[in-house]
């Protein structure tokens, strides 16, 4: 069952008043469309600057979108009022990638833990404690912790507050974005789990965004790869990893290094940086840095639209014949 | 093979809060050769960076490196180096670059000026010289239009070209040996496979010997000759990088490999390292890995020395002397 539907997603960042004129809108989000189901996660995969945080932020109004709509459960995310807003948001939560700078340091865990379960009046007294004990139990901090202050914890463990801090509504939807980014291998594998059986548990659903492909493939079923703004390729994980069909999926795939000696795949070497969002090159937004063999005048002048090419969804004019990250 | 570097029993401390000393970087012997690669690997906190900053005596205070330590650098002892010996083995002699190359160029001045400005701290030339030899490093390090780059600000520049002008900077003084500390841990993949890229390049065609420090067991494998994994301020094993991978035996070297999440292979649960990496001050007697580790016995309560598992294969753990790694 599909829980949230978002269209054409449009976000312009405008430069503050005195610069107004003098510089072009950055274009972070430029028309993404995706369903998120009930009790999955779709990835959203892609590298600084794609928008793939913009995204995220926009669908929970944390910032307000330029154009498209997003329909959550049935209501239009869009059009909420703020007391309507504010109720939604009781089933959509967010976990960042560093738990530290969205943890007030004065605020003991327990209380922050708490303060989502007052606002929403989901418990009062005695009870609110309870859960804040049941919640840190449930991401595998002792409740005994409660009283404590973030900087007393590892960056894994307030990893695991910001999560329960974000449970602590009952959501049925978590973006989380970026949140294993910061951590360390080890720590990384034991959030990466907690996030899985959570899903398990209690049925949620996450967008989840990442640059990390090996990441995503450990989480997600499917997958969307972001480029300047737009998704190039969409589609199950497995197939997407399996025959990439977009060649900048497949440079991001080839770039992933792997900790195999034996197994070091040719590389493909991307040539130069992202293009900037605020003037992001006419046409395919990957023809200046591509590698197709077939790149023509067309891919400088035509927007590719996504369409299906083989077992994913792919926004190249050429997807039926881009080289395999090994022919490459 | 010529042997450019020796580190035997290095220790660092810092003094805690109260009289005590800790010891995060506690006896850490290495070596390199011309032309090698050496990785250290191991999770923050290690001590693989301060083991770094010690080869330069850079441990910043109240840090210090204690007796009984030894550097030699070639034939010069750098311990015994004072005032103007040492800063002529910085940069000269054992190049650095960082994780984040903002924060180590400065903001006010040209790309050119401050490459041209290292070559003549450690070259007598002339300002035009110095400013031709920057522009050939610029080429070098693969930056598009090196000549209109010389006359950029670093902030009008990608992270990626900021960490090939810090290459072009620690290259122009030729030194022996490239320290790179976590050099792409701050870049986009696609980036990072670019500046690894450089960094395999100008290693061969300068013969450089490279220390490349990182928590990313990826970009050792096909790249160093040799890794060594650090754990609580000591090294836990240590090989050939075809060997470490194929037969990782230290528990702690097994942990950190079942963490990573891989894009190829099987997907399966995750197995983390149970628990975090203690403190310096908070290392329990014997072996330091033993309260996370899930083969700890007996003996482990005696801290083991490095044993030999195989031919130039050697791990800190006493299941070594049954002649069989943790794994079997």
């Amino acid at each position: 069952m599909t829980l949230l539907q978002v269209r054409d997603l449009v976000k312009h960042y405008q430069a503050g008043r005195f610069f107004r004129g003098t510089t072009p809108p950055i274009r972070a989000v430029q028309g993404v469309s995706f369903d998120v189901e009930t009790g999955e996660t779709l990835a959203l995969v892609g590298e600084s600057g794609c928008g793939k945080s913009s995204v995220g932020r926009t669908v929970l109004r944390l910032q307000e979108p330029t154009a498209g709509s997003a329909v959550f459960e049935g209501s239009d995310l869009f059009s909420l009022d703020r007391t309507a807003l504010r109720r939604m948001r009781r089933r959509m939560q967010i976990i960042f990638q560093d738990p530290y700078s969205s943890l007030n340091p004065r605020m003991t865990i327990g209380s922050a833990i708490a303060e989502g379960i007052e606002i929403h009046r989901l418990a009062k007294g005695k009870e609110v404690g309870r859960r804040v004990g049941a919640l840190l139990e449930e991401v595998g901090l002792d409740p005994g912790y409660a009283g404590r202050y973030p900087h007393e914890f590892s960056g894994g463990q307030r990893q695991r507050i910001g999560i329960a801090r974000a449970l602590a509504v009952e959501p049925r939807f978590i973006v989380c974005d970026e949140p294993v980014s910061a951590l360390d291998v080890s720590v990384q594998a034991q959030v990466l789990n907690l996030l899985a059986d959570l899903q398990r548990e209690r049925g949620l659903s996450y967008l989840f965004i990442a640059h990390d492909l090996a990441v995503v493939r450990q989480i997600a079923r499917r997958v969307a790869v972001m480029y300047l703004g737009k998704i190039v390729e969409e589609g199950e994980t497995e197939a997407l990893l399996r025959q990439p069909r977009h060649p900048y999926t497949v440079a991001l795939l080839s770039a992933v290094p792997e900790p195999d000696p034996r197994r070091q795949r040719s590389r493909i070497v991307l040539t130069g940086d992202l293009p900037s969002p605020s003037n992001p090159p006419p046409g395919c937004p990957f023809h200046p840095r591509c590698f197709h063999p077939r790149r023509d005048r067309r891919c400088r002048s035509e927007i590719p639209a996504l369409r299906p090419v083989g077992a994913t969804r792919a926004a190249c004019h050429y997807a039926e014949t881009t080289p395999s990250p090994e022919t490459a | 093979m010529t042997r450019v570097l020796d580190v035997e029993n290095l220790r660092v401390s810092f003094p805690d809060t109260g009289k005590n000393r800790v010891y995060p970087v506690d006896g850490v012997s290495l070596s390199l050769d011309r032309g090698e690669t050496l990785a250290l690997v191991g999770e923050s906190g290690c001590g693989k960076s301060l083991t770094s900053l010690a080869l330069l005596r850079l441990v910043p205070s109240p840090g210090r490196i204690e007796e009984g330590s030894a550097i030699r650098l070639g034939g010069t002892d750098v311990l015994a180096l004072q005032g103007e010996a040492l800063r002529k083995i910085r940069g000269r002699r054992i190049g650095m670059i960082f994780q984040d190359p903002m924060t180590s160029l400065n903001p006010v001045f040209t790309v050119g000026n401050q490459i041209a400005e290292g070559v003549r701290a450690h070259f007598d030339v002339s300002k035009s010289e110095a400013w031709q030899r920057a522009l050939k490093l610029l080429e070098e390090v693969g930056i598009p239009d090196p000549a209109a780059r010389l006359d950029s600000y670093p902030h009008q520049l990608s992270g990626g070209m900021r960490q090939r002008v810090m290459i072009a900077i620690a290259l122009s003084a030729e030194p022996e040996i490239l320290v790179a500390d976590e050099p792409t841990t701050a870049l986009d993949v696609t980036v990072q496979a670019q500046i690894l890229e450089v960094l395999d390049r100008l290693r061969d065609s300068h013969g450089m010997a490279v220390l490349l420090i990182t928590h990313d067991l990826g970009i050792v494998a096909g790249r160093a000759d040799r890794v060594a994994v650090m754990y609580a301020g000591q090294i836990v094993e240590e090989a050939p990088t075809d060997r470490l991978f194929a037969r990782p035996s230290h528990p702690y070297t097994q942990g950190l490999f079942a963490s990573v999440p891989r894009i190829t292979g099987p997907v399966g649960r995750l197995s983390p390292i149970g628990g975090s990496v203690p403190p310096p001050g908070a290392w329990p007697g014997g072996c330091r890995f033993r309260p996370r580790c899930p083969q700890a016995f007996e003996k482990s309560e005696t801290m083991p020395p490095l044993l030999p598992v195989e031919t130039d294969h050697r791990m800190r753990c006493w299941l070594a002397e049954n002649g069989a790694d943790a794994s079997d």
